[in-house]
């Protein structure tokens, strides 16, 4: 049996073919650096997950479970690493994968147990973009930091403008949640790495707040038509569209090269120079804000036959040159201090560009760090969908109740 | 070589057998039985192996708590998922919406079949086309059809509001519990009509154009002969195409899982027991839940034998 699969992964010349599973951004680069990384004692070959970050999950967590020898290579969100490493999925890597180059905020989402399960390909951040000219026609100062709260009402005091985040039922509703509340010195979770046990904390003042915000956009003339069902590319739309004077959008790092007038789009230069960004916006007034920190890590199947060639194919694809080139071709940002400083990078983005989404990384609040995140995420998802019926009196009170009893395995989920 | 199989096997179960056997069955008539029954056997090992041992797999594993991201810390704890589900606000909300999805879905497809199923017994001309048209649909995949009429619905994209008067352009109808739910059972009405039409087809075609001719002659209006004669003389297809439909609505999962993920409160009760069991692997609840599934679906088709005092051995004509 082990023979017959051995013998399947190998490729026409006996050369073993390590498997590498993509998510769909940057497919064409990263399916370049898989052939850039084969060498000649293995080739790498990739295949695709599906889009949303909870399916490629699902997808990867049936393979592993299944104990697949052929899921060598995986790109992960971030949030799953500590789940997948709990379950024995990961295998883990050399102590040097992490480096002090390492920007912070990523690199603590590879660390698990004292060891490092996985490596930082790329971090993802999200800023606050919007037109130049809204916020011209709504008197807002961008140059200064911005609370939710302002941009809201500069929004709604526009005829037609609008604020665009993402609030379908699903992961990144969960993201822009906790991004508010650890902005208001607050966190969903005190002691994530106690699993089950962890102690919910969010009946609090800070999750108010959050829930205080999410109420006033959705029942705000600022709310967009879909916020119930809003997505990263829902939000996209409204920034250009017809007879619309543009919105302000939280959103992650792609969103510059997807304005940038290319081929494949219908952007103007005037357009594209219109396009401005501010650090994420604050919860509270003079609290710095917590960006949300994202990306994806690189993990090794615990069941792949070539340990020791797919560990050496993670360090590979996740050098700096080809951060640089993920980051100089399809937006997603470098994990690295030395991949900010590339020349190449000074070329394709303007420097207080760089700069934001460095320090966003470096001082975001990451997501909670639990075997059990699945699980957190899906509860709040659960008592905060949809939008305009979450009540700041209510809600974070019932979420507490609700994440305590389904951690507890006492509701279900 | 079947015949050297066969004769020692007979003998030895002759005795038993016989006592069972009607007496005009004969001797050949018996070993050709038993042959039959060998010839069937390994199929039915192979049924069992595939389907008992999972249905029993789930129900032992049902008294677990059991996660698959953490295999160590699995528990034995008796019949505490099902206390938790049967106790839980969500298990009995999804029972309920998808008793809806049931009864309001299989009562359009009952009217609107019926109507279909008539235009194909009765057309003239061009019948294999119109027969074939009403057809489409149903040889449509679910998911491809859920996506088709998740466009169709949504605001950016879709021609529904554009074609309702009454609708807002920029209604949004996957915001809110009850239009999601109309969009999900438009898209099970379009997809599964064709099916219910084609069971209530061959009901109509069991009634007998005799008994049609003679209460027209007696003076039958055209909604007198299919009140007394043709609908009453086709209950047995009417309860089939009932129970088929009835029980295949109440395990709804494509179309929800395509337009909604189960978002503003449309899961069903086959979607809960999927996120149980496949997005957060705890495969005891899962199971749990698989297992109340699958007693909840014996309740409907029961209930729905009963409502219509029809049994299965009549609508096969024996």
């Amino acid at each position: 049996m082990a023979l017959a699969s051995t013998l399947a992964a190998c490729g026409s010349e006996g050369k073993p073919t390590l498997t590498w599973y993509l998510n769909p951004d940057g497919q064409e680069t990263l399916a370049a650096i898989a052939e850039r990384c084969s060498t000649d004692d293995y080739d790498i070959e990739t295949r695709l997950l599906p889009t949303s970050a909870t399916d490629q999950r699902v997808q990867l967590a049936r393979r592993l479970a299944a104990e697949d020898d052929q899921t060598d290579l995986m790109n992960l969100d971030p949030v799953f690493v500590p789940e997948f490493a709990n379950a024995g999925w990961l295998l883990e890597l050399p102590e040097d994968t992490v480096t002090d180059d390492t920007l912070e905020g990523i690199a603590e989402t590879v660390r698990w147990d004292d060891g490092i399960y996985a490596a930082p390909l790329w971090a993802n951040t999200q800023v606050l973009w919007f037109r130049r000219s809204l916020a011209e026609e709504a008197g807002l100062d961008m140059s200064q930091p911005v609370t939710w709260d302002q941009v809201i009402e500069a929004a709604a005091s526009v005829e037609g403008a609008t604020v665009g985040v993402q609030a379908n039922k699903y992961e990144a509703y969960v993201v822009w949640i906790n991004a508010m509340i650890e902005g208001a010195g607050g966190q969903i979770i005190e002691n994530p790495q106690e699993g089950r046990d962890a102690d919910v904390t969010l009946d609090t003042e800070a999750a108010a707040e959050a829930a205080r915000i999410i109420e006033k956009l959705a029942s705000s003339e600022a709310a967009q038509g879909d916020l119930s069902v809003s997505n990263e590319g829902t939000a996209l739309a409204y920034m250009y569209g017809p007879d619309t004077p543009g919105e302000f959008m939280t959103n992650w790092t792609f969103v510059y090269k997807n304005y940038e007038p290319s081929d494949a789009n219908d952007y103007t230069q005037e357009q594209f120079e219109d396009l401005g960004w501010a650090r994420y916006p604050r919860t509270v007034e003079g609290e710095e804000s917590a960006p949300p920190v994202g990306g994806i890590d690189i993990g090794v199947g615990a069941f792949t036959p070539y340990p020791d060639f797919a560990r050496e194919a993670a360090a590979c694809i996740t050098s700096v040159e080809n951060q640089v080139e993920l980051a100089v071709t399809d937006g997603l940002m470098p994990a690295t201090q030395s991949g900010y400083d590339a020349p190449q990078l000074a070329e394709a983005y303007p420097p207080d560009l760089l700069e934001l989404f460095r320090t966003s990384v470096d001082e975001g609040g990451p997501r909670p760090k639990s075997a059990f995140y699945a699980t957190v995420s899906g509860a709040i998802q659960a008592t905060w969908h949809p939008p305009a019926e979450v009540d700041p009196q209510s809600t974070p009170e019932e979420s507490e109740e609700y994440l305590q009893a389904v951690l507890e395995g006492k509701a279900l989920l | 070589m079947t015949t050297t199989v066969a004769t020692p096997e007979t003998d030895a179960t002759k005795g038993p057998k016989g006592k069972r056997t009607p007496p005009q069955l004969t001797e050949r008539a018996r070993h050709e039985n038993n042959l039959g029954r060998r010839l069937v056997a390994p199929a039915v090992v192979v049924m069992l192996v595939v389907t008992a041992f999972p249905i029993l797999r789930a129900l032992w594993l049902s008294f677990y708590s059991y996660s698959l991201t953490a295999p160590e810390e699995r528990e034995f704890i008796g019949i505490s998922n099902y206390v938790t589900a049967l106790t839980d606000q969500l298990f009995w909300r999804d029972i309920g919406i998808t008793v809806l999805y049931m009864v309001v879905t299989v009562a359009f497809e009952l009217v609107i079949g019926f109507a279909f199923a008539l235009v194909m017994h009765r057309v003239i001309f061009a019948r294999g086309l119109i027969r074939t048209s009403i057809l489409i649909p149903y040889g449509i995949i679910t998911v491809v059809s859920g996506f088709a009429w998740q466009f169709a619905f949504t605001y950016q994209n879709g021609f529904v509001n554009g074609w309702l008067p009454f609708i807002d352009a920029d209604f949004n109808w996957f915001g809110d519990t009850v239009p999601a739910v109309i969009a999900i059972m438009v898209s099970e009405i379009w997809k599964t009509t064709p099916f219910m039409s084609l069971l209530l087809l061959a009901g109509l075609a069991q009634v007998s154009e005799d008994m049609v001719e003679a209460a027209k002659v007696d003076g039958a209006t055209w909604w007198q002969r299919m009140w007394k004669v043709v609908i009453p003389n086709m209950r047995a297809a009417i309860m089939v195409a009932v129970l088929f439909r009835a029980l295949d609505a109440y395990r709804i999962f494509d179309n929800i899982f395509v337009m909604t993920a189960g978002a503003q409160g449309t899961e069903s009760i086959s979607f809960l027991t999927y996120r149980q069991s496949i997005e957060q692997f705890q495969l005891g609840m899962g199971s749990a839940l698989a297992v109340l599934l699958f007693l909840s679906v014996l309740l409907v088709a029961f209930l729905i034998v009963k409502l219509f005092r029809v049994d299965l051995a009549q609508a096969r004509g024996e």
